[in-house]
């Protein structure tokens, strides 16, 4: 029987492969924030009789993941003046296939977890462990400060997919200071990220190379050397 | 026997029309009259009475490439199900027959360009070539994720298998599928966004550009399987969109020839409010194909 | 009394974003540290018992960890006291590049200093693993700041490493959390510690198998275990050096908590021999690493943080081994924050003397600033382990388990990796300290060290020389409890 929760997993993949092959940073960010907002929904789906308490949880999560992130990371992007896209450093054809593989993959660990008969959800481990591979994949593939936070956000999403859908008994007070955690955590890098560009003028982490072991090669460009500068 | 066979021929009379819906529905969105909506039919009236004309320089392959294809392409149409209901030939592994037949009809329509030894076919023949390389596997990997779903290697098995509850159970798989099925229908129908057949720069042609040396019957056996193909390829979708839901062969059909009505008006709406993909992105579109067709795999394995 | 704990440094901490005055914020931090460490003599003196099911309480791992945090802590208020006064004094030049910066607010600064405190307390106390991830993230956010405090760009681009890295790790853990969870969903267990350790024969073990591996890498990121070290010595050598210490000396510790909290459900469960396997593998490889990058290093605070890289693996390795080593590891953690901080204040020192990191440009410590000079000579001989020091007794203790245990491959690459940091260190330490100082610039006051700086790296080091001389029986009543916790007894 397709329940909604299902759909919304089979959504959550495909916003996985299409993060993965998004160039634009904008086109980036909303889908994460589609991502973000669709797994919120999860719990509010997969059975009758939710608690308030969870109902406002999840109201919660969907204001975070939904608006307040992307009008942050927004802001983050005008803010520095990033025109550019996102500029994979891998190409469509490769990020589709390992994005993929990661869903196979995660199909076959999820099938070697098995979950207790009281989660009611099909396919939430390898939809949850794929989603933290794109997340990952984009903070290795992507150049750009506010992907690598969109990265972070992803693998959260990911991780918010498997713990909602597992319904693991947790006090309320847990899940709020998570989640204050995760919010902070995205409010201090959207800070970082804006000191970053009016300290360097421009975001490109490939860039922060300054901090190293060894001194590079007079040949090897991108390093700022200490006698230069 | 006989309503497999009316099937049959109500399928090659009503093929031609469907580019002529697709013309029309463009020309209504373009703001134009467009052309008569059985103009396909007269071209191929117009076209079989005259001489064909042969450059010296080909050969028999040149020849035998239209006649090969249209061949290929009748024999397809008869594996296909109408509506759901099982065709004439139908047999434990048809459906691999059919992704056989569409890659012989490919094959020779590429040997033919090949063989006037233009650059320009040859490019065309080339990109045929490449995109097949992508659609293929989607094409296929799709039948296999319908064929997973219980009716065996039969389209016919398949299709009447498939009820309108398959859409309560499984619509996310039914959804891919049908997503998949779509792009490669435009690709291999050579429709917009992968190909524009009404294009006039040879270099930016991919299909039209490699039937430009034919002429007279050859031409129309091309236009005639073009549309067949078109036909063979779309009712597949139709079937899946559409499952079999009531007792009566005549709803049946007359719900399937209105769905494939539908859908080529739907390829005109597409290829009304799309431009062209860039050469170069084409097989990017083709690889989501393939991708929506590995996922529906996956989630039917995993059922 | 644990609530009050984490009260006055939260309390103090937001206070001291509003207090304008230098004076009496420095006097609050001072004060506030004080009371924090007396109140935590106090639960030490007290051993309250343990109430089930409450979320914060402190057992003897927890009380070990949470001594050695509000010791230190004292300490570095101290240090930062004179050290933000004398910042204020003359703010900024760059010591390697020479542009001008401004630093942070000493406002901020100082309250993220004490809420760093009240997260760290809370990581110590919870017995929820919930709560104690959510506070180990905390102390990664609380703490960036800290790292930025010097506002250029290599201290911007080692807090944005920080960040990013530890909070992905982090994440790691909090998957790893859910993964616990669903380890427990059959047999009812929640994610308290008390009702997992309880149901810890029940639990699911392919999912604990994972959630083990998950929490060892989240967890393992921000104690800085090879591979996932990368952020640690930029945040060690960019941050003020009484952030680095605390960072070193502290927080580590605190993230080695969170894994020896996943490890003692696991050993519960009895899969002692699985988490036992990881944790040595990943420590020999942090042993390996540390030891390359000190061979050839070029920066003395680098060099330190890859010496707590070390030294995290050995806290690895030892309680991986189990039995003896486990004594050993938390020995180890106590000494190694004491000496490790002391160390850090006086390469602050050394920064102020010489005005630059490279070592190669460092020389003649001993003549120039003759009270660090033998400190920091001090500080090496006790780091590497030369009795008598808590860290020898600790080493010794890894390497008798690992030799008794058959761990003889182990045990080799232990002793031949700590040999090779030993060179390596001595090198640089013995050519900062001796040779010929570099004549005075023209207008360069001499260096003098004051004693407030000096005293708390004093402080340390006698307690880590006592350490290895005598062991007080209430310590060794915390270190046998907190072993017997993790299975080391068996």
């Amino acid at each position: 029987m397709t329940t909604p929760a299902e759909l919304i997993i089979v959504a959550v993949i495909l916003l996985n492969l299409s993060l993965a092959a998004t160039g634009s940073l904008a086109g980036c960010i909303r889908l994460a924030a589609a991502q973000g907002v669709i797994a919120a929904l999860l719990p509010l789906l997969a059975g009758c009789g939710v608690p308030v308490g969870t109902l406002a949880f999840c109201g919660a999560v969907i204001l975070l993941k939904g608006a307040v992130f992307p009008w942050l990371l927004t802001r983050a992007r005008i803010k520095a003046n990033v025109r550019k896209d996102a500029e994979p450093v891998i190409g469509y054809p490769a990020s589709i296939i390992l994005c993929l593989g990661a869903f196979a993959a995660s199909s076959w660990l999820g099938a070697r977890l098995p979950l207790p008969e009281t989660a009611r959800v099909a396919w939430i481990v390898p939809a949850s462990l794929s989603t933290i591979f794109t997340g990952f994949l984009l903070l290795t593939t992507r150049a750009k400060a506010i992907t690598q936070v969109l990265g972070y956000l992803v693998i959260e999403n990911g991780i918010y997919i498997f713990g909602l859908a597992l319904f693991v008994e947790q006090p309320l007070m847990v899940e709020m200071a998570i989640l204050l955690d995760v919010f902070v955590a995205v409010f201090v890098m959207g800070i970082t990220i804006f000191h970053i560009s009016r300290e360097f003028d421009h975001i490109d982490t490939a860039e922060l190379s300054a901090l190293r072991d060894w001194e590079p090669g007079p040949d090897s460009s991108g390093g700022i050397r200490r006698d230069e500068v | 026997m006989t309503k497999p066979l009316i099937q049959y021929f109500l399928a090659l009379l009503l093929a031609p029309l469907l580019p002529g819906i697709i013309n029309r529905v463009k020309a209504f969105f373009g703001g134009r009259r467009g052309v008569p909506l059985f103009q396909l039919y007269f071209d191929l009236y117009k076209l079989a009475r005259k001489v064909p004309v042969y450059s010296r320089t080909t050969t028999w392959l040149f020849r035998f490439g239209p006649v090969a294809g249209l061949a290929a392409m009748l024999c397809a149409l008869m594996i296909v199900p109408f509506g759901g209901r099982p065709s004439f030939l139908s047999f434990e592994g048809d459906l691999i027959l059919l992704v056989y037949l569409l890659g012989l009809a490919r094959f020779t329509t590429v040997l033919a360009a090949l063989d006037t030894g233009s650059g320009f076919e040859g490019m065309g023949a080339s990109r045929e070539a490449q995109f097949a390389v992508f659609a293929e596997p989607a094409f296929f990997l799709a039948l296999a994720a319908l064929a997973r779903g219980g009716g065996g290697l039969s389209l016919s098995g398949i299709f009447s298998n498939l009820t309108p509850a398959a859409w309560l159970t499984a619509s996310p798989i039914l959804t891919l599928v049908t997503a998949s099925l779509f792009i490669v229908f435009l690709a291999e129908n050579s429709r917009v966004p992968v190909d524009d057949p009404n294009t006039h720069l040879e270099l930016t042609m991919i299909h039209e550009v490699m039937v430009l040396d034919h002429s007279g019957p050859d031409l129309a056996f091309i236009f005639y399987g073009a549309a067949l193909k078109l036909w063979t390829l779309g009712a597949l979708i139709a079937c899946v969109i559409l499952p079999r839901h009531s007792g009566s062969w005549l709803v049946d059909s007359g719900a399937f020839v209105l769905a494939m009505f539908a859908l080529a008006a739907a390829v005109g709406v597409v290829e009304s409010v799309m431009g062209r993909l860039r050469l170069l992105k084409v097989p990017h579109l083709l690889m989501t194909a393939l991708t929506f067709s590995i996922l529906a795999l996956i989630f039917q394995a995993g059922r | 009394m644990i609530n009050l704990l984490m009260l006055v440094p939260l309390l103090a901490g937001l206070s001291a974003f509003f207090i304008a005055d230098d004076g009496r914020r420095r006097i609050l931090l001072i004060a506030s540290a004080a009371l924090h460490l007396s109140l935590t003599i106090c639960v030490i003196a007290a051993r309250p018992v343990i109430v089930p099911g409450a979320w914060f309480a402190l057992d003897p791992l927890g009380l070990l960890f949470l001594g050695v945090t509000s010791l230190l802590f004292l300490g570095a208020s101290i240090y930062a006291v004179k050290y933000l006064s004398l910042e204020k004094r003359d703010p900024g030049e760059d010591s390697d590049e020479g542009f001008i910066f401004n630093n942070e607010p000493e406002t901020v600064f100082t309250g993220c200093l004490l809420l760093f405190l009240a997260a760290m307390t809370a990581v110590t106390a919870s017995r929820h693993l919930g709560i104690l991830w959510a506070a180990v993230e905390a102390t990664t956010l609380l703490s960036a700041p800290l790292i930025y405090f010097h506002r250029h760009k290599r201290s911007l681009e080692a807090t944005w490493k920080y960040l990013l890295i530890c909070s992905v790790g982090i994440a790691m853990a909090l998957m790893g959390n859910l993964f616990l969870g669903a380890a427990g969903l059959r047999s009812g267990a929640s994610l308290d510690l008390e009702s997992l350790l309880s149901k810890a024969a029940s639990l699911d073990q392919a999912w604990l198998k994972a959630a083990f591996l998950f929490l060892f890498v989240g967890y393992g990121t921000k104690m800085g275990l090879a591979p996932f070290h990368t952020w640690l010595p930029d945040a060690h050598s960019e941050s003020p050096a009484v952030v680095s210490a605390l960072l070193s000396g502290a927080l580590l510790n605190c993230a080695f908590l969170g894994i020896l909290r996943v490890a003692q459900v696991c050993a519960a469960a009895g899969l002692a021999g699985f988490t036992g396997g990881i944790l040595i593998l990943f420590g020999i490889l942090s042993l390996m690493t540390a030891a390359f990058f000190i061979l050839a290093q070029k920066d003395y605070k680098r060099m330190l943080a890859y010496s707590s890289i070390e030294h995290m693996g050995i806290l690895s390795l030892g309680t991986g081994l189990g039995g003896g080593a486990v004594y050993g590891a938390l020995l180890n953690a106590v000494s190694h924050s004491l000496t490790k901080a002391g160390l850090f204040f006086i390469s602050g020192l050394i920064l102020a003397a010489y005005k630059t990191k490279n070592i190669p440009d460092v020389k003649g410590l001993i003549r120039r600033a003759p009270a660090a000079g033998i400190l920091w000579l001090a500080g090496f001989f006790l780091i590497t382990g030369t009795p008598p020091s808590g860290i020898f007794l600790g080493k010794f203790m890894i390497l008798k388990t690992a030799v008794s245990g058959g761990h003889y491959a182990a045990a080799a690459a232990f002793l031949f990796f700590l040999a090779v940091v030993f060179a390596g260190m001595g090198r640089i330490f013995l050519e900062m300290t001796l040779g010929e100082a570099p004549a005075l610039k023209s207008g360069e006051k001499p260096f003098e060290a004051s004693r407030q700086l000096l005293l708390p790296a004093a402080c340390f080091f006698a307690c880590a020389i006592a350490l290895g001389l005598y062991m007080p029986a209430w310590l060794n009543e915390i270190i046998t409890g907190a072993r017997n916790l993790i299975g080391g007894a068996i």
